[in-house]
């Protein structure tokens, strides 16, 4: 796991980084797998992962943490709570049980969709969208999509890991991505 | 006054719901006649109002005070995932920042002097409640998920549907015997899957302490398929209660 080169990298990042597993051949041969479940069973680990997220976007007038499913719900709760937001889930489709809008995006066999309670949130809200991991950024271009098109401003995309081969970076309609470490 | 919590030891406390009879609650059938029932789109707008309304007075009578808020944000849909049901959404609360961090304070005020060492969520909506009460509690978080999500090795645990069965899964080496375990779900209906997340702790040696839940449909009487280890809610709610 490669630590982002920064002249200025917090001293709490190696420890996060130190404490995620990676699993070969999950889901399939030839993907090595990059597991957060052991950052969560490392408290402090878990802790500063969340802090950091929170420092950065104290005070910077966002109201919505919209998290991706499912691991998304379990950082982006954290952050939401700290800085006083409200807390978004995106959804495979049929789980949010009220109206909702959908977002398709492409695999790489076929299609996923992603979807939004209408109502979540309100036009001119500033949000925040979180998620463990950035890849290609398909699902996170499909969440930027959602919160657009229901007239919210996404302010970044944040993620602890990013693939950055898989140039995931790119596909987010230039919105800026933020993240604690790079695997490759 | 600590918060409502009912124990699989006492017998479930009926005092903190409705008296009856009611004037805003008509007489009743139990929710296993009603839970399946096609309801015309009146009554089912009724029986908006007269779940609202036993959620609300479930949490007077000198309860916390933050209570009342929780329970009116909850949203209930009807008819979701099919018809009959009335489906407790949560989303509502998470929208409201003090609701949802009242939510979580409550929990953590009951849990962090009770020595416990893990919490464990149950996907999906556990993940939203567990990790905020296990990075207060300075625990760790489990994460018990449906088949096939977890990398690396998991033990696995069958528990009953409606129709059929499903599997719920847990990494091996999360949890060490002697761990002192919370289980986290946002809602508790017929115990299925609390019960199997018990199984699954309790398999590695751990001790349950405790389920905690901010919603409960006690008709479904999930409460009685916990193994005997003690269940705590926010809220309860009537699920299937209708006009006759």
């Amino acid at each position: 796991m490669a630590v982002c080169e920064d002249k200025e990298q917090d001293p709490r990042i190696q420890l996060i980084a130190s404490s995620i597993r990676v699993v070969p051949d999950f889901p399939k041969k030839g993907i090595m797998f990059q597991d957060i479940t052991t950052l969560l069973l490392d408290p402090k680990a878990f802790k500063d992962t969340v802090d950091l997220f929170v420092e950065r976007y104290t005070g910077n007038g966002i109201s919505v943490v919209a998290g991706v499913e499912a691991r998304g719900f379990i950082f982006g709760p954290p952050i939401a709570l700290a800085i006083g937001a409200k807390f978004i889930p995106l959804r495979k489709p049929r789980k949010l049980p009220g109206e909702v809008i959908s977002e398709n995006y492409v695999l790489e066999y076929g299609t996923d969709c992603l979807q939004m309670h209408v109502g979540a949130v309100q036009p001119g809200e500033r949000a925040l969208v979180v998620d463990d991991l950035v890849a290609t950024g398909g699902t996170l271009c499909a969440a930027i999509s959602l919160l657009e098109r229901a007239g919210a401003e996404v302010v970044e995309c944040a993620c602890v890991i990013e693939l950055p081969e898989l140039k995931g970076r790119e596909k987010l309609n230039g919105k800026p991505l933020y993240i604690l470490m790079e695997s490759h | 006054m600590p918060p409502y919590s009912p124990s699989a030891s006492a017998p479930l406390v009926r005092s903190l719901r409705l008296p009856s009879p009611s004037p805003l609650l008509p007489r009743t059938l139990p929710s296993s006649h009603l839970s399946r029932l096609r309801l015309p789109s009146f009554r089912r707008r009724l029986l908006l109002s007269v779940s609202t309304a036993v959620r609300a007075m479930a949490s007077e009578g000198g309860e916390d005070h933050r209570l009342p808020r929780i329970a009116s944000t909850i949203r209930v849909i009807p008819d979701f995932p099919k018809p009959g049901i009335m489906f407790q959404d949560i989303t509502t609360l998470l929208l409201d920042h003090e609701a949802f961090r009242d939510t979580i304070d409550m929990f953590v005020e009951r849990y962090r002097d009770k020595r416990i060492t893990v919490v464990a969520g149950i996907e999906a909506r556990g993940f939203i409640f567990g990790p905020p009460i296990a990075l207060a509690i300075g625990c760790k978080f489990v994460p018990m998920r449906k088949p096939k999500k977890l990398p690396g090795e998991v033990i696995s645990e069958e528990y009953s549907l409606e129709y059929g069965t499903d599997k719920m899964e847990m990494h091996v080496g999360a949890v060490q015997p002697g761990d002192r375990a919370l289980v986290i779900d946002d809602l508790i209906a017929t115990g299925g899957t609390l019960s199997a997340a018990i199984r699954l702790l309790e398999r590695v040696g751990a001790e349950v302490v405790e389920c905690a839940c901010v919603i409960e449909l006690p008709e479904l009487q999930g409460y009685q398929r916990l193994g005997g280890k003690p269940l705590f809610v926010l809220v309860k709610a009537a699920e299937g209660e209708a006009v006759v």
